[in-house]
């Protein structure tokens, strides 16, 4: 288990340098940074003096790796339109973006499992049939207009839920949750329900088609044939081998929902991550983009590498190779 | 005595979009206690079905549509779900064709020989992992108490399927089904696990049932034989007399096509054609487009099981008078 982690993450480092090469580049290749800082009196001599001064004159790869040194100090460059350092200004804004794929995570699992569960073991039942049809519905819906569905019905008809914002939130240990007072709960119901709604209809189908598949196979007849009772073969047996492809899927799907928080957090006035990246795209705010990119990119290796090593737990035949 | 298992004219269809398909026709087979009986056929007969049927455990669509299945004195096609339940594994074990398969990968084998008798004994987990470990020594497996703690990925085929006898073994049943246990293994493989489980019934005096298509394997271990083609009996007795006076074409058949007792430069002879499908099986008598001696009336008339000279042994053929034995 030790080495299968340690081989995870020096893959996870090698993605990342990867990112932050292609940040950097991309950064590198639009707009100049000197014109952003001076106007356009400052002379030409004047600029290439500022430009040695800033390294900008150095090679290519001699910048990459300033760039690599200093984003391993915390430094990932400076926003122009904050006027602050571009890793504070998404740190500000991640709590938000983190609880809304929290919530969205909640309604997943919570709904996915057993409905999943229950169609694969009832396919010909009414209910399976309804959310088979329904989920198909569901895949085509675009987020925005469940979400503004939502924001209409439950936000301005029926008035139960706030439509915009986050609500009252906390401040612990620096981190403005939410999740602490029943208005920032309040508020977070709807956003929630629209960025899952993207994966509940997939997931929905994923589980009840794996856990068709498996209950076909001859390790669960056989355990009918040791006379287990049924609650263990569907729960135990049947799903934990389900779980193995839906984990992995899991790990890919969840960058998806990060980047629908875009969408979303538009929608509802959401104050993330992703409401804050449209906006410097807006202002053409690249240090802070660059700055987005290396650190969603962190955070999706770091998912996707947890999420490895609990696939690891599962299946034992994934142990036995990082064991050799 | 009542015998252990008494299968009557049991008929088991399945149910499709167009209309019930019937796999098996009239199957009716005793079996005493401490008795081996071997099921055998082509692919497709009917046998595993019959096996599976035993304990009511046949894949959708297919449903036990007629006959009794009396086990130690009670009909199993007619008992509630949970009485089913607590018979199988239990009373009656059985052993799937392909250990690489049957095994549930995800957890180790200690789990899956507890659970089993956890589903049947009022114990603890402790007493049934001691169970466990006497079953295993008993299938001879070397250092049984490190198997416990593998996983089945660990295990080569032929110590898997020692680890599923182990584990039909743990209830003490009175009845094995084994359903091609040795089909998936090597042939050195092969004679171990045979040789393991014709010791283990003869020592705990469980009955045996033995399906497979290998007549050569069932000749060694069994003492009685049942042949099947298209759904149904076709000729039924002790072994040394199927074996050695077979009376059905589709018997001397299967018999002359396998390679003992000849010289080396003989070719072996097969049995022209395939078993047909369950969609069109001929009428009158199944097996006549691909047998030797048919006549006309073979087409008109199913043949019934009906005594032949020694004692239990029954052929179903219109035409034995005309064979010579």
């Amino acid at each position: 288990m030790f080495a299968f982690i340690v081989r995870r993450v020096i893959q996870s480092i090698i993605v990342m340098l990867v990112i932050s090469f292609i940040g950097f580049s991309v950064q590198h290749n639009i707009g100049d940074p000197v014109r952003d800082m001076v106007g356009i009196r400052v002379s030409v001599a004047e600029r290439e003096a500022l430009r040695d001064k800033l390294g900008l004159n150095d090679p290519f790869l001699t910048q990459y790796f300033r760039f690599v040194r200093n984003a391993l100090h915390g430094d990932l460059g400076t926003s122009y339109f904050h006027s602050k350092p571009a890793l504070d200004v998404i740190l500000s804004k991640a709590p938000a973006t983190l609880e809304l794929v929290f919530g969205s995570s909640v309604i997943i699992l919570v709904f996915t499992f057993p409905v999943g569960i229950y169609s694969a073991l009832r396919p010909r039942s009414w209910f399976s049939r309804f959310v088979m049809g329904a989920s198909t519905v569901g895949v085509a819906v675009p987020v925005f207009l469940t979400a503004i569905a939502l924001i209409y019905v439950f936000g301005v008809e029926l008035n139960w839920l706030p439509a915009y914002g986050r609500g009252e939130t906390v401040n612990v240990y620096g981190w403005e949750s939410g999740l602490l007072t029943m208005d920032g709960i309040r508020h977070l119901i709807l956003p929630s329900i629209s960025l899952s709604s993207i994966m509940l209809p997939l997931y929905i189908r994923l589980i009840r088609s794996e856990m068709m598949e498996v209950l076909e196979t001859d390790y669960i007849k056989y355990a009918w044939a040791k006379g287990l009772h049924r609650k263990r073969i569907w729960l135990v047996h049947a799903f934990k081998n389900t779980l193995l492809p839906v984990v992995t899927v899991f790990g890919v799907e969840i960058g998806i929902l990060f980047a629908f928080t875009l969408l979303t957090e538009t929608v509802f006035q959401w104050q993330g991550m992703g409401f804050m990246f449209l906006e410097a795209v807006e202002r053409s705010d690249t240090a802070l983009l660059v700055a987005y990119l290396v650190v969603v990119g962190a955070m999706f290796v770091v998912i996707n590498t947890l999420v490895d090593i609990v696939y690891g737990f599962i299946n034992p035949m994934v142990r036995v190779t990082g064991v050799k | 005595m009542a015998h252990l298992l008494e299968v009557n004219d049991l008929e088991v269809n399945f149910a499709l979009r167009w209309g019930d398909l019937t796999a098996i026709d009239g199957v009716s087979f005793t079996l005493d206690k401490g008795e081996k009986l071997g099921l055998v056929g082509e692919s497709g007969a009917g046998k595993s079905v019959t096996g599976f049927s035993i304990i009511n455990l046949i894949s959708k669509p297919g449903y036990i549509s007629g006959g009794s299945i009396i086990f130690e004195g009670r009909d199993l096609s007619r008992l509630r779900r949970e009485e089913m339940r607590r018979i199988r594994g239990d009373r009656i074990s059985m052993i799937f064709q392909d250990p690489m398969m049957t095994l549930n990968p995800v957890f180790t084998i200690g789990t899956q020989m507890a659970e089993t008798v956890l589903a049947h004994r009022n114990v603890s987990r402790h007493d049934a992992l001691d169970l466990a470990l006497d079953k295993l020594e008993k299938v001879y497996i070397p250092s049984p108490e490190k198997r416990l703690t593998q996983y089945p990925h660990e295990m080569s085929g032929g110590m898997r399927q020692r680890i599923v006898v182990a584990i039909a073994l743990l209830t003490d049943p009175a009845l094995i089904i084994a359903d091609e246990p040795t089909t998936a293994l090597d042939v050195t493989i092969q004679a171990g696990i045979m040789d393991l489980l014709q010791e283990l019934c003869d020592a705990e005096n469980m009955g045996l049932i033995l399906i497979t298509h290998d007549l050569a394997v069932v000749s060694q271990v069994t003492e009685k034989i049942a042949v099947m083609y298209a759904g149904r009996i076709i000729e039924m007795g002790p072994t040394e007399e199927i074996v050695n006076r077979p009376r059905h074409p589709y018997t001397k058949g299967l018999i002359n096509s396998l390679p003992w007792g000849r010289k080396a430069a003989d070719r072996l002879t097969q049995i022209p054609g395939m078993m047909p499908t369950l969609t069109d099986i001929p009428p009158g008598c199944a097996f006549h487009p691909r047998c030797t001696v048919s006549e006309a009336h073979c087409l008109e008339k199913r043949p019934d099981l009906q005594p032949d000279r020694a004692r239990d042994h029954v052929v179903a053929c219109h035409n034995l008078g005309m064979l010579k034995g």
